[in-house]
């Protein structure tokens, strides 16, 4: 289980989140939806002590991730799965030794079973050939596709994805959200999915959760949130630029963000 | 006036405190020799075999000019196999580790501070950590090393082409002979010349690396930061270089 606990983070001036609670079960894929710029993906960072909170904790299996030394912490990671919003794949290295490189790394496996392992976390994303590829030969739905098997590669208990399916056509976008749902078929994982994309939030999540003004607006089911009368919400979901919701359109710091209040529906 | 002082102040203090910490943690990372062994080999020919064509070219036309120059400012009064001498210890002790270190501080800083802040700005140094490798070990242990082992290597080479082609610019250009320009290269030859040189280049190569690792990793933005980035880490290569030359030529020159 993953629970965020009256979670806060700023960076100088401006506070990204808020006391942002959230409990995310074993077994469950939570999306987390909310506008540009209000700490989806600095939550997530959380969870895998890529950043630490100023207050409040993150707690993955019973462990407050702030609280734990390198030696625990790799430990940790050894049972995450992490997906960049833009794959964050390893120039210099072939499609191969990318999904490689945490096997290499966090399990004690010969030569042979780390290709046997690349080679079927590259089918299960419909990359089966795409090993001796570097990154730049890649189109951007491929690169997704193998920071997927990186992740996957690994066998995790978790996967975060964070904005899996951002800049992609329609098309690529619902063959990424096929492979999230088979991955979890498959393997069984818990996942967080942060989006914007409400269909593919539909398509994946079990649950979804809307990050506003750094603390949790609403969670619900896919069903509650589509019935939601929460005027935040609703105006998220269906994508109106009129309502009740202040955006802040987050460009580099709070002194700069701009502050367009709606009117009211 | 006083307040833009003051924040200068806590400016530079907060610089040297992230220097200090980025150098503990580099330190820290030293036991895990798993991940940066074979990873320091790569860089080794990466930073030192790679480097070896301009290094080799500067000093192939330094030791030209440095040849030319001895014998126009020598006069009559100057025997002409001192040009050998001229030659030999300039390059060994001042021209060679210092061109070199001035030319790598643009190729090898310049790439490192490039290559790590675009990792950093594009998330691959997050993805390391997520796949548990530790940054210190996998990108700057790696880099720092290579350039402290290969730097002298490079100016070695380097010294060698100065010294040869200065005797080649001296022999067909100039009237000294062969046994002369050999005679004023060994009348004052000490074996701390080589040495001097090496150990100079040894701390360039540390800190023209250390500076690249240091700016690329705290890369901020996309590629405006990259580029701040690289460009500083030349700046501040350069400058670091004149000053170890001082540095070292205070501490070991200065005979009692």
């Amino acid at each position: 289980m993953i629970a965020f606990s009256e979670l806060h983070k700023a960076f100088e001036a401006n506070r990204v989140l808020e006391g942002f609670t959230l409990e995310v079960r074993d077994g469950e894929t939570m999306v987390i939806i909310g506008y540009s710029g209000t700490g989806k993906s600095v939550a997530l960072k959380h969870v895998v002590g890529l950043l630490e909170p100023d207050a409040g904790h993150v707690e993955v299996d019973g462990q407050i991730v702030s609280e734990l030394r390198r030696p625990q912490l790799t430990a940790l990671r050894a049972t995450i799965g992490y997906v960049f919003q833009f794959a964050a794949l390893f120039d210099s290295l072939t499609v191969f030794e990318n999904v490689a490189l945490g096997l290499r790394r966090l399990q004690d496996l010969d030569e042979d079973e780390i290709a046997q392992r690349v080679r079927e976390a590259l089918r299960l994303v419909d990359l089966p050939r795409a090993e001796p590829h570097m990154p730049s030969e890649l189109s951007g739905g491929m690169r997704k596709r193998v920071g997927l098997a990186r992740a996957i590669a690994l066998r995790p208990k978790y996967i975060l994805y964070d904005e899996p399916t951002t800049g992609l056509d329609p098309v690529t976008s619902a063959v990424i959200d096929q492979l999230m749902v088979r991955t979890r078929e498959a393997l069984g994982v818990t996942s967080i999915v942060i989006t914007h994309d409400m269909r593919s939030a539909y398509t994946v999540g079990d649950r979804i959760a809307m990050l506003y003004q750094g603390r949790v607006q609403q969670v619900g089911t896919v069903e509650e949130i589509k019935a939601t009368e929460d005027p935040v919400v609703r105006q998220f979901i269906e994508g109106r630029p009129d309502g009740r919701a202040v955006v802040r359109a987050s460009i580099g710091d709070a002194g700069r963000a701009a502050a367009l209040e709606g009117g009211e529906t | 006036m006083l307040a833009a002082v003051g924040s200068r102040a806590v400016g530079l203090v907060e610089g040297f405190g992230d220097v200090g910490y980025f150098l503990a943690d580099t330190v820290r990372a030293l036991p895990d020799v798993r991940t940066w062994g074979t990873r320091t080999l790569q860089q080794m020919r990466r930073l030192g075999v790679d480097s070896l064509p301009i290094a080799l070219f500067i000093a192939a036309f330094t030791g030209i000019t440095l040849a030319l120059l001895a014998n126009n400012v020598f006069t009559a009064t100057v025997p002409v196999y001192l040009v050998g001498t001229l030659v030999g210890k300039t390059i060994m002790m001042e021209l060679g580790p210092v061109l070199t270190g001035l030319a790598l501080a643009g190729r090898v800083g310049a790439n490192i501070a490039a290559e790590l802040g675009t990792m950093k700005v594009t998330e691959q140094v997050d993805a390391l950590e997520t796949l548990a490798y530790n940054p210190y070990s996998y990108l700057v242990i790696p880099r720092v090393l290579a350039g402290f082992v290969m730097f002298p290597v490079v100016v070695v080479f380097a010294m060698a082409m100065g010294v040869f082609t200065g005797w080649v610019a001296a022999t067909t250009l100039l009237p000294i002979t062969n046994a002369q320009f050999v005679r004023g290269l060994q009348l004052f030859f000490l074996p701390f010349d080589v040495q001097y040189g090496l150990i100079k280049s040894a701390s360039f190569g540390l800190v023209i690396t250390f500076i690249g690792c240091f700016l690329g990793m705290g890369t901020r933005g996309g590629a405006e930061g990259v580029g701040a980035a690289t460009t500083r880490t030349v700046v501040y290569s350069a400058e670091m270089i004149l000053v170890l030359d001082a540095f070292w030529a205070v501490v070991l020159l200065r005979h009692p």
